[in-house]
C-alpha cells in the first residue's frame, strides 16, 4: 500500500502541473488550440487514475482552461471526487473548480449534498469556510432546502470567520428557498448586534439586500439601524445602512425627519467621499419623500446641490460622474434648483470622458427652454459628428429627440427647423434601431402639427429622390418608411407628385415591412395624381402610369413576405380595374372626339375614398384597452391544432399531462404552441384558401396576373434587373441646413431686442408672436379608458425577490400585519405543498441513483447511464411505467423551467463592509 | 451585489474571471471581450465608471474598474453597491495581492490563478463583500497556506524538487522560483 503511494507520487513528478500547462500555452502561441487539445487528452488520462493527487492536478489544469473558455462540465464527476478528498490542499482545488464550473441547474449537484453537509460541520473552520464560499456560487433550490438548517446552525458558531460566511450564505439560501426566511430571520437579526464587526457588517449587508426589494417588511428594524448608524465608525457599514435608509424613507416619512439631522451632520463632518456621497443621496431621497411636510426642506436641497456642485467641479473624474448622477435624482422633483447650475452641466457636455457626457446628457432634459433649445441641439449635433462609438451616438440621438419632443414639443417654436434636424440626423450613421426612432418622430410631428405638413412632405419627397440613386442603405431605410408613408398620406401637399411616384417605383430591394408601406402609398399617390389628370382629361398619362405601377406590382407579388404579396395583389387588382375604366373612357373620348363635358363620375374619387379619413395620434396603450367583446375567447383555437407527430400516439386519457408537456417542449420562450406548417401544408392550405376565396362573394376575385405570380417563384431568373440610374446627381449636403434656423432665430432675437428697446412696454406680448403653431395634444383612446389607468404588468413574475416578500414582524406594525396575513399564509401553504412534492421526487431520484451506483462501481458518465436505464426500463415495463415516468419527467421539467426563470430574473443583491481607508480621493 | 469580477491584461487576455451568476463558457468569453473593448479604449485620466455592456447586466449594472500597469481589474456591480466603495475594494484586492506575492506583477497572476482565486474568495463571497480589512484577510490566507504546508509534508518533497528544477530550466521565469520554497523543500527532505 505504502509502496503504491510512493509509486504514485513518483509518477506524479513527471506529470505536467498547472505551471507547465501555462508555460506550454505561452510557448505554443501559434497553435494554441492544438496544444490545448493535446493537454486535454493528458488530463483525461490523469483523471482515469486512482490517485486523488493526480486527479486534483488534472482538475487544477481544467480550471485554468475553463477561464480560457473551454467547457469542463464533462469533468463534473471528477471534480466532486476531488472535493471529497480528505486533504485540504486537494479539496481546495476541487471546490474552486466547482465554484467556477457548476451552476444551480447542474444535475450533479444532488450528489454533493451530504458531502457539503459533512464539510459544513467540520472541525476545521477553513474547511467549512471553503465549502460555504464554493456553495454560494452554485446553490440550487434542493441544496438550499436540504442544507438551510445546517447553515443556520453555523450562525451560532464560536468562530467569527464561520459566522460571517454563514450570514452571507443565508441570503443565497433565501433566494433559492424563500421558506427559510421566516424561521431564520430572528437569528439574522441577532447578528446585527454581533460582537465581531465583520459578522455585523455581513448581517447589515444581507438585510440591506433583502430590504432593498421589499422595504416595508423591514421598517421595524429602523431603530436598530439608527443606533448602528450613530455609533458605528465603520464606513463600509455606514454606507450600507445609509443606502438602506434611502429605501425605507419613502415608506415612513417620520423616519426621514429623524434622519435629516444626523445625516447633515455626517455630510459636514466626514472626510470620506464615499460616505459623503451616500449621505447626500439619502438626504435627497428623504427630501423627495417628505417634500411638503418640512418647513426647511428647501435648505436641505440647497445644501445637497451645493455639495454636488463641489463634487462636479472637482478635478477627480469619478466625483464629477457621481455628482452628475445624484443631480439627476434632484432634477425629477426640484428642477429649479438644478437649473441654477446650467452653466456647469453644459460645460460637462464638453468633457472628454464619455461616461460624464452621458450623465450630463441625462440632465439636459431639464435644462432646455424655448430660447436655448436650438443652440443646445446644435451643440449636440456637433458632438454627433465627433463621436466615435455608436453607443454614444445613439444616446445623443435619443436625447435630442427626447428634449425636443418633451411635453408635446413644448419648446419648439420653429417646426421647420425640427424637421430639418431630423432629416440631417437621418443622414448620419447609427445603430440599427435608431432609424425607426427618427422615422416615427417624423410621422408624429406631421400628424400633430398640421402647419408643417407641406414643408415636411417636400423634404420627404427629396429624401426619396436622393436615396434612389445612392447605395446608403443603412439607417435610411427605416426613415424611408416614414417618408413613403408621409408622402402618400399627405399627397395633396406635394408639388410634383408624379416625380415622387416615379422615385418610389424605382426602389428595388427594400426590407419587406418597408416595401409593403411603399406599395400602399404608391397607390395613394397614384389616386391623387389620377384625380388631377382625370379632371384634365389626360387619360394617356394615367394609362402609362398604370403600366409602370403594374410592372412594379408584378415584381412585388413574388416577394416571400405574405404582407407584401397581399398588398401587391390588392394593388394589382385595383390598378387593373382603373386601367379598364380609364381605357374605356379614353376610347369614348376618342370616338366622340368632341368631349362631352358630362360630369361623369371620376374613377379617382372612388379610389380616393379608399383612403379617406383623418388619422389621429393614438395613445400608447390604446390597443390594450380595447375591451374584448363578449363571447370572444382569445385563447380558443381557431383551427384545431394538427397532431404534430405520430410517435406520441398515447391514449387520449392522459390529456392534461400532454398539453402541459407540449408547452414546455415547444420553445422555452413563448409558451404558446406554435404550429409550423410544412411546404405541403402551405400548398394545400393555399389551394383551399383560393377555392374559398372564389366562392366567397366578399372577396375581390384575383385576375390572371395573380395566378401567374403564384407559381412565379420558380422563374427568378426572369425577373428583369435594371441598372441603377446614376444620372441623377448625388446630392451632398455639406453644411447642416438646420443651422440656418439658428441664425434666423439669432437675427430675430437681435431684431426683437432692438425693437424692445424702442417699444419697451410692448415687449411682453411680442415675445411669443412668431410661433403660435397648433400642436394636437389629444390622444385617441377607446371609450371609457383613461391614460392614467395603471398597468399591473410592472412586477416581473420571475423575480425571485417577490417570493421573499414575507412579513417578518409580529408585534409593532399590527395594522400592516393584518393586511398581509392572508398573503403570508397563502404563500406558506404553497410552500409546504411544494416542499412535500419536491421531497417525494427527490427521494425517488436519490433511490434511482443509488441503485445505479450499485450496478456499476465506476460511474463515469452518470447522465448517460441515467438515460440508458430509463430507456431499458420503459421498454420492458410497458405503458404504465411510461406514463408515470412521463409524469415525473414533466415535473422535473417544470421544476427546471422554474429555477431557470428565477436565475434569469435574479437581478439584485448586495455587498459588505469593514473599515478601509478612503485612499484614492485624498 | 457583484455580478462578476474580471481581470485581463492590456491585450484583453483573461487573467482571472469570476462570475457570480451563471453564464456558459462561450458567453463568458464574449463578456470578457466586450468588457475589454469598452474599458481599453478609455484614457487613464477619465472616470472609473462605465455603464454596463450589453451582454452583462443592463441599466442597473455598472462596470467599475481600475487600471494597474498591464492589468485591468473590472467589477460589474448593481446599484446596491457604493461606487466609491467598490473602487476601494479593488484597491484592497490589489494591495492584498501585492502582499501575498511580494511586488505582484502580471506573471504572478498568470502562473498562480488558483492562488489569486483563493485570495479573492476571502474578499468576496457569492457576489457579496465578505471582508475589507486587509490584516484580517492576510491572516486568513496565511493560516490556510500553513494548513497546506502541513499536509504537504514529506510526500510533496520530490514533486517540489522536480518542479523547482523545471523552473530553473527557464531562466526568464526566475521570479517564479519562490525563494521560501527551497528551504522548505530541504527541510522536508531531512525528515
Amino acid at each position: 500500500m505504502a509502496l503504491k503511494k510512493v509509486k504514485g507520487n513518483i509518477e506524479r513528478m513527471f506529470d505536467k502541473n498547472l505551471t507547465d500547462l501555462v508555460r506550454g500555452i505561452r510557448n505554443n502561441k501559434e497553435n494554441e488550440a492544438k496544444y490545448i487539445s493535446q493537454c486535454m487528452e493528458d488530463i483525461k488520462q490523469e483523471l482515469r487514475q486512482d490517485n486523488l493527487a493526480v486527479k486534483s492536478n488534472a482538475i487544477a489544469k481544467l480550471t485554468y482552461l475553463q477561464m480560457l473558455g473551454y467547457d469542463i462540465s464533462w469533468a463534473g464527476f471528477n471534480i466532486i471526487e476531488v472535493m471529497s478528498s480528505s486533504k485540504f490542499t486537494l479539496k481546495r482545488i476541487g471546490y474552486l473548480a466547482a465554484s467556477q464550473s457548476f451552476h444551480c441547474d447542474s444535475e450533479l449537484l444532488m450528489l454533493t449534498t451530504n458531502m457539503i453537509r459533512k464539510e459544513l460541520n467540520s472541525q476545521n473552520q477553513y474547511e467549512a469556510g471553503l465549502a460555504l464560499t464554493s456553495l454560494s456560487c452554485y446553490i440550487s433550490t434542493d441544496l438550499a432546502r436540504d442544507l438551510s438548517n445546517d447553515i443556520l446552525t453555523l450562525l451560532s458558531s464560536t468562530k467569527p470567520y464561520i459566522r460571517k460566511k454563514a450570514v452571507l450564505m443565508m441570503y443565497k439560501v433565501f433566494l433559492k428557498y424563500p421558506e427559510a426566511l421566516r424561521p431564520a430571520f430572528p437569528r439574522l437579526k441577532e447578528k446585527l448586534e454581533d460582537p465581531d464587526p465583520g459578522v455585523q457588517s455581513a448581517a447589515v449587508n444581507v438585510v440591506c439586500e433583502l430590504a432593498r426589494k421589499n422595504p416595508k417588511n423591514y421598517l421595524s428594524l429602523a431603530p436598530v439601524f439608527f443606533k448602528l448608524m450613530t455609533t458605528s465608525a465603520n464606513n463600509w457599514m455606514l454606507i450600507k445602512i445609509i443606502k438602506l435608509f434611502g429605501a425605507l424613507t419613502p415608506l415612513e416619512p417620520r423616519l426621514g425627519k429623524k434622519l435629516i439631522e444626523p445625516l447633515t451632520n455626517l455630510i459636514h463632518s466626514t472626510s470620506a467621499m464615499s460616505l459623503l456621497y451616500e449621505c447626500i443621496n439619502t438626504v435627497i431621497a428623504v427630501l423627495i419623500s417628505i417634500s411638503s411636510g418640512m418647513p426647511n426642506h428647501a435648505a436641505g436641497i440647497q445644501l445637497c446641490v451645493q455639495k454636488l456642485r463641489i463634487l462636479i467641479e472637482d478635478s477627480d473624474q469619478n466625483l464629477k460622474y457621481l455628482g452628475l448622477l445624484a443631480m439627476s435624482k434632484i432634477l425629477k422633483t426640484h428642477p429649479k434648483s438644478v437649473q441654477a447650475h446650467k452653466d456647469l452641466i453644459l460645460q460637462c457636455l464638453e468633457d472628454k470622458d464619455e461616461s460624464i457626457r452621458l450623465r450630463a446628457l441625462d440632465l439636459l432634459y431639464g435644462m432646455v427652454s424655448k430660447k436655448n433649445l436650438m443652440e443646445i441641439v446644435k451643440k449636440l449635433m456637433i458632438h454627433m459628428d465627433k463621436a466615435e462609438g455608436t453607443v454614444y451616438r445613439d444616446e445623443l440621438l435619443s436625447k435630442i429627440i427626447l428634449i425636443c419632443s418633451q411635453n408635446n414639443y413644448q419648446f419648439i417654436t420653429e417646426f421647420e427647423w425640427y424637421i430639418t434636424v431630423l432629416v440631417d440626423l437621418a443622414q448620419m450613421e447609427f445603430g440599427s434601431k435608431q432609424g425607426h426612432v427618427i422615422g416615427s418622430q417624423l410621422v408624429d410631428v406631421c400628424i400633430r402639427v398640421q402647419a408643417i405638413r407641406s414643408f415636411a412632405v417636400a423634404e420627404m419627397a427629396q429624401l426619396l429622390e436622393v436615396y434612389t440613386s445612392t447605395s446608403q442603405f443603412t439607417i435610411m431605410q427605416e426613415v424611408l418608411y416614414a417618408a413613403a408613408w408621409l408622402t402618400g398620406e399627405f399627397a395633396s401637399e406635394l408639388k410634383n407628385p408624379e416625380h415622387t411616384l416615379r422615385c418610389m417605383l424605382k426602389y428595388k430591394t427594400l426590407p419587406q415591412h418597408i416595401e409593403s408601406v411603399f406599395i400602399h402609398n404608391i397607390i395613394k399617390l397614384f389616386a391623387h395624381i389620377m384625380q388631377s389628370y382625370e379632371l384634365a382629361g389626360r387619360y394617356d398619362d394615367i394609362l402609362q402610369l398604370c403600366d409602370e405601377i403594374l410592372d412594379k406590382m408584378n415584381e412585388s407579388i413574388k416577394s416571400a413576405e405574405l404582407e407584401v404579396q397581399e398588398r401587391a395583389s390588392t394593388s394589382l387588382i385595383i390598378i387593373n380595374i382603373v386601367k379598364e375604366e380609364i381605357a374605356s373612357k379614353n376610347n369614348s373620348k376618342l370616338m366622340d372626339d368632341v368631349s362631352e363635358n358630362q360630369p361623369n363620375e371620376l374613377v379617382a374619387t372612388e379610389i380616393l375614398s379608399l383612403f379617406s379619413g383623418e388619422l389621429n395620434p393614438v395613445a400608447p396603450k390604446a390597443q390594450k384597452k380595447v375591451p374584448v367583446p363578449k363571447g370572444l375567447d382569445l385563447d380558443a383555437w381557431i383551427n384545431e391544432p394538427i397532431e404534430s407527430s405520430d410517435s406520441e400516439s398515447e391514449p387520449e386519457t392522459t390529456d392534461n399531462l400532454f398539453v402541459k408537456s407540449d408547452k414546455f417542449d415547444y420553445g422555452s420562450k413563448s409558451e404558446k404552441y406554435q404550429y409550423e406548417p410544412t411546404e405541403d401544408d402551405i400548398k394545400k392550405s393555399r389551394e383551399a384558401r383560393k377555392h374559398e376565396q372564389q366562392n366567397n362573394p366578399h372577396y375581390l376575385k384575383g385576375s390572371l396576373s395573380s395566378e401567374k405570380s403564384s407559381n412565379g417563384q420558380e422563374n427568378i431568373d426572369n425577373i428583369p434587373v435594371t441598372e441603377l440610374n446614376l444620372s441623377i446627381p448625388l446630392k451632398v449636403i455639406t453644411q447642416k441646413r438646420s443651422d440656418k434656423y439658428l441664425n434666423l432665430q439669432k437675427e430675430k432675437a437681435s431684431k426683437k431686442r432692438s425693437k424692445r428697446k424702442k417699444k419697451h412696454h410692448k415687449s411682453e406680448s411680442s415675445s411669443d408672436d412668431n410661433a403660435v403653431i397648433e400642436v394636437k395634444r389629444d390622444l385617441e383612446l377607446p371609450e371609457g379608458a383613461t391614460l392614467s389607468d395603471s398597468d399591473s404588468d410592472h412586477n416581473k413574475v420571475d423575480d425571485p425577490h417577490r417570493a421573499l416578500d414575507i412579513d417578518l414582524e409580529l408585534p409593532p406594525l399590527a395594522d400592516v400585519l393584518s393586511k398581509n396575513e392572508t398573503n403570508v399564509t397563502d404563500t406558506e401553504k404553497k410552500g409546504k405543498k411544494d416542499k412535500k412534492k419536491s421531497k417525494k421526487t427527490d427521494i425517488k431520484e436519490k433511490d434511482k441513483i443509488k441503485s445505479e451506483k450499485k450496478k456499476k462501481e465506476k460511474v463515469e458518465n452518470l447522465l448517460k447511464l441515467d438515460k440508458d436505464t430509463d430507456e431499458a426500463k420503459s421498454k420492458s415495463d410497458g405503458k404504465k411505467v411510461k406514463k408515470i415516468k412521463k409524469k415525473s419527467k414533466d415535473k422535473e421539467k417544470e421544476g427546471k423551467v422554474k429555477t431557470k426563470k428565477s436565475s434569469a430574473g435574479y437581478e439584485e443583491a448586495l455587498g459588505i463592509s469593514t473599515p478601509t481607508k478612503e485612499n484614492y480621493h485624498q | 451585489m457583484i455580478k462578476a469580477i474580471l481581470v485581463f491584461n492590456n491585450h484583453g487576455k483573461p487573467r482571472l474571471s469570476k462570475f457570480y451568476q451563471y453564464f456558459p463558457e462561450d458567453m463568458q468569453q464574449q463578456i470578457i471581450k466586450e468588457t475589454f473593448q469598452l474599458v481599453s479604449k478609455r484614457d487613464d485620466n477619465v472616470c472609473n465608471f462605465l455603464e454596463g455592456g450589453s451582454l452583462i447586466g443592463g441599466s442597473d449594472y455598472k462596470l467599475i474598474y481600475r487600471h494597474y500597469a498591464t492589468l485591468y481589474f473590472v467589477f460589474c456591480v448593481d446599484s446596491s453597491e457604493s461606487e466609491l466603495g467598490i473602487l476601494d475594494l479593488i484597491q484592497v484586492f490589489v494591495e492584498t495581492l501585492d502582499k501575498c506575492f511580494e511586488n505582484v506583477c502580471e506573471l504572478d497572476l498568470i502562473f498562480h490563478v488558483d492562488k489569486v482565486h483563493f485570495i479573492l474568495n476571502e474578499l468576496v463571497m457569492g457576489g457579496m463583500v465578505l471582508e475589507t480589512n486587509m490584516t484580517e484577510i492576510l491572516t486568513r490566507i496565511e493560516e490556510q497556506n500553513k494548513l497546506e504546508k502541513q499536509e504537504a509534508g514529506i510526500s510533496a518533497a520530490p514533486a517540489r524538487a522536480v518542479s523547482a528544477v523545471k523552473n530553473m530550466n527557464l531562466p526568464q521565469q526566475i521570479k517564479d522560483i519562490k525563494l521560501p520554497d527551497l528551504p522548505q523543500a530541504i527541510k522536508d527532505l531531512k525528515f
